[in-house]
């Protein structure tokens, strides 16, 4: 089986959207092995900086590895200049490890922060190494299974809470179709003050179309009324 | 003038017993007895002027240019040697080049300096270089708007509203100060320096000079050039006139 010893993939749903200003990130939580998930528990979204932070997918041990490097990076960047970083600037030092090293490295990446020059920014660095500057970003498998709902729910001049519900509502959307995504919905919400972690454990998701409602115990299966007898 | 160093001043590397590197001071006399440079912060840019003596009839105008664009938008003038002011502005250019390729934005005009003037400082480190002998003024418009650096051949930077280095610096500066520059457009800067550079100019000492001027500023869309055609016209004849104006009293 290839199950224990694949790499480990974070098949993954990511999601940077801005909003008013500010910017929200969202992930689910599941880093799988080939079949077997790995950790169910997962946090996708790694700081980079106080002010900017990373959504990771594809392959956890590169995407990790080009986080530590930026981060490193940018901390030096920032004892140099004496201010907070950007977050053209730390979108671009990812770019420039994503692309010299694109024949290695399999990681998808969304970028968000906020600075007091441009304000709440998303930037997606796709496989390859492209930086694209975007209004909202998806990314990893599951966010193919929203392209048509975030084109037709996304809206410019959202609320943070119409945009924390839309991201969490795609990402709960993905995990009901990816097999790759699952587990909880984390986002992270970055604006000119603060910074704010937000966990929706898999029981507070909505439910969709023929998934089956959370069961704590199969005792409650079993002291609940036997169904019907089939009647030939 | 100013004690000799008797045996302290022959390499950069040696001290006084007073604590002072005489080979930087000479390099900055090298600054002192060269054309007047000025740099002025105005409320919307940055202007840089330059007096540049013109040493033989023969020279084209507007060859021996003193003015370099470091990078879009910022611009140095130089003081002192010549060629080594030629370096410090390609040193300038590389770093600015190679910020924004590794950043992905303009160099910041604060980390433009800091870089410009590590580099002057650099060379009164080691016995095998010489100290520059040249200071520049940098000016530059970015993000957090116009500033205005100086670098001297010891290599310390500072930030300023109006800097003169040079022959005339010490007239200049006064004229600068009392310019209101907080309030005044780069328009009307280019007028006021262009009067300050002609009131310093000694006639009988020097020789005839040339005009350079620059700007970086929202007029001209925070890219440092020149200072347009049309402009430098009016600013010459302004100065000409305050100068006629200063004789007849």
């Amino acid at each position: 089986m290839n199950d224990i010893n694949s790499p480990h993939s974070m098949g993954t749903t990511i999601i940077g959207v801005p909003y008013a200003g500010d910017v929200i990130l969202g992930a689910d939580s599941r880093t799988s092995t080939g079949l077997y998930a790995a950790n169910r528990d997962s946090d996708k979204i790694t700081q980079l900086t106080d002010n900017v932070y990373l959504c990771r997918s594809g392959s956890a041990a590169d995407s990790q590895i080009v986080s530590d490097y930026v981060r490193h990076f940018l901390h030096q960047h920032m004892m140099q200049l004496g201010q907070p970083a950007t977050v053209k600037v730390a979108a671009n030092l990812i770019r420039l490890l994503s692309y010299s090293n694109k024949n290695m490295l399999q990681t998808g990446l969304i970028v968000g922060g906020w600075d007091k020059y441009e304000g709440g920014k998303i930037y997606g660095i796709p496989l390859g190494g492209t930086i694209v500057e975007q209004p909202f970003a998806i990314g990893g498998s599951g966010s193919t299974y929203f392209y048509g709902f975030f084109d037709q729910e996304w809206k410019d001049g959202m609320t943070k809470d119409e945009a924390e519900k839309l991201v969490v509502k795609a990402v709960s959307l993905a995990i009901a179709r990816d097999g790759a995504s699952g587990g909880v919905v984390r986002t992270v919400i970055i604006n000119s003050e603060d910074v704010t972690r937000n966990f929706y454990p898999g029981d507070t998701l909505p439910l969709w179309h023929e998934e089956l409602a959370p069961q704590n115990s199969l005792l409650d299966i079993l002291s609940s009324a036997s169904p019907e007898p089939m009647v030939s | 003038m100013s004690s000799i160093g008797t045996g302290y001043d022959l390499s950069v590397t040696t001290f006084s017993p007073d604590g002072r590197v005489f080979q930087i001071e000479y390099a900055a006399k090298a600054v002192d007895n060269s054309g007047t440079v000025v740099g002025i912060k105005c409320k919307d840019g940055i202007v840089i002027v330059i007096e540049k003596l013109i040493a033989s009839k023969m020279m084209l105008p507007g060859s021996n240019r003193r003015i370099h664009s470091v990078h879009r938008h910022s611009g140095m003038g130089v003081a002192g040697l010549a060629a080594d002011g030629r370096q410090i502005v390609a040193r300038a250019k590389s770093e600015a080049h190679n910020y924004e390729n590794t950043y992905g934005e303009p160099i910041p005009i604060k980390e433009l300096a800091d870089r410009v003037a590590s580099y002057v400082h650099l060379c009164t480190l080691y016995w095998w270089l010489r100290p520059f002998g040249s200071g520049v003024i940098l000016g530059g418009y970015d993000r957090d708007g116009p500033q205005l650096y100086m670098v001297e051949p010891s290599g310390v930077s500072y930030r300023y509203f109006g800097a003169a280095i040079g022959k005339g610096r010490q007239a200049a500066k006064t004229e600068i100060e009392k310019l209101k520059l907080s309030e005044m457009t780069c328009r009307q800067g280019v007028i006021e320096v262009a009067k300050i550079i002609y009131g310093v100019h000694d006639e009988a000492k020097d020789k005839t000079f040339e005009l350079e001027m620059s700007w970086v500023c929202d007029e001209s869309n925070r890219q440092h050039q020149k200072v347009p055609e049309a402009l430098l016209e009016e600013a010459k004849e302004a100065a000409k006139t305050a100068l006629e104006e200063m004789d007849a009293d």
